[in-house]
């Protein structure tokens, strides 16, 4: 498919946006591949201490958990984060009703149901069904992994048993595009279905958290 | 496959690649130009359209997104808070090169028929993701405040 690419009073404003949004130009910096890798369960087996064992299983789980691809979305605060520096969300949006962003600017107005490559230039614009932040409870931005833990075991913040947990991170959608980024983003390591076996040997293990 | 979607009250079929963004059927298809290309990229709000009555980037929506919805453009804007936007607009004299403005009367549009009678933070908050490359912001959150003052009256 061929587009036209309006150029000329387009390249205005975009020179506009070079002045106003500094972080617009690193959204498609990313080199799109990821780094890290995510042992399985099996890994952990040598670790003959159930204890240890458990917190050795949730500090690898914490390769995907402190990701800048979740943390984001899980902001210390009501501004989502982007790209792997974590920077402020450009255009500077709120969380709103639901962590679904303000009146005339949800996050709906420019996230869609899937990843849109942008037309004309490098890059994507991230989307998922339903595009949102994490409610307040669940921020993970600026705490050790071992707060986090805690967190998610806490049903008053994370508003899920062990069991659901284990289902959301093996199946969530959402918590999935984390390994479909699209173009321009860096994926969490590993798979998802690595992730949720991780996270179902953390709880068969005693859920026990990192000390820090 | 053609896509069916309302394009201002109209039911209407493009004829074009499923991923084609909404914003060339918009301009290139149906010939409605008001609409403008500004980054592409979702980051100037000059493609703002409605989807379903809500703020859409149509720039970064494929228009098999669209299929089934009602788009409106500036060109199909209408209801009491349209209008009492275009008049605020007119009355203090918003734009300067204009080529933002479109988009900006759609997310204001968008805003007051949410909230009638926003405050200073509602309508920064609305209206962050619409750049004026003339600084006409002063000006805009003014007409919006007077048109939400026109709705009251």
């Amino acid at each position: 498919m061929q587009h036209v690419v309006y150029s000329l009073a387009g390249a205005s404003l975009i020179a506009a946006m070079a002045f106003l949004t500094p972080g617009a130009s690193s959204v498609a910096s990313e080199n799109g591949t990821s780094n890290e890798t995510l042992k399985s369960p099996e890994a952990f087996k040598s670790i003959s201490d159930k204890g240890e064992r458990s917190v050795a299983l949730f500090n690898e789980m914490g390769k995907v958990i402190t990701h800048p691809r979740c943390m984001n979305c899980h902001p210390r605060g009501d501004s989502p984060l982007q790209g792997m520096n974590m920077q402020k969300h450009q255009p500077p949006v709120v969380r709103g009703a639901g962590g679904m962003g303000a009146p005339a600017m949800r996050c709906s107005t420019c996230h869609g149901a899937e990843n849109v490559p942008f037309t004309g230039s490098e890059g994507s614009i991230p989307g998922h069904e339903v595009w949102r932040l994490a409610p307040p409870e669940q921020a993970w931005v600026g705490k050790s992994l071992g707060e986090i833990c805690r967190q998610l075991k806490d049903q008053k913040r994370s508003h899920m048993t062990l069991a659901e947990l284990q289902k959301h991170n093996a199946t969530d959608g959402l918590v999935g595009w984390g390994w479909n980024p699209g173009d321009g983003r860096t994926p969490v390591p590993g798979s998802q279905k690595v992730f949720g076996a991780l996270t179902q040997a953390w709880i068969e293990t005693g859920a026990e958290c990192p000390d820090v | 496959m053609a896509v069916k979607f309302q394009l201002n009250g109209k039911q209407v079929s493009a004829d074009v690649e499923p991923d084609t963004p909404l914003l060339w059927v918009i301009r290139d298809t149906f010939g409605l130009t008001g609409t403008k290309f500004g980054c592409g990229i979702a980051q100037c709000g000059a493609c703002t359209v409605h989807l379903n009555g809500l703020t859409r980037r149509s720039c970064v929506t494929p228009v098999s997104q669209v299929d089934g919805g009602m788009v409106t453009t500036i060109e199909g804007l209408d209801g009491k808070e349209a209008r009492a936007i275009q008049d605020a607009w007119v009355g203090i004299d918003v734009p300067q090169c204009g080529f933002c403005q479109s988009g900006q009367v759609m997310s204001a549009t968008a805003l007051l028929k949410e909230i009638p009678n926003p405050s200073d933070d509602n309508i920064d908050q609305a209206m962050a993701g619409n750049i004026c490359r003339c600084a006409t912001y002063v000006r805009i959150r003014k007409a919006i405040h007077n048109a939400a003052d026109t709705l009251e009256g």
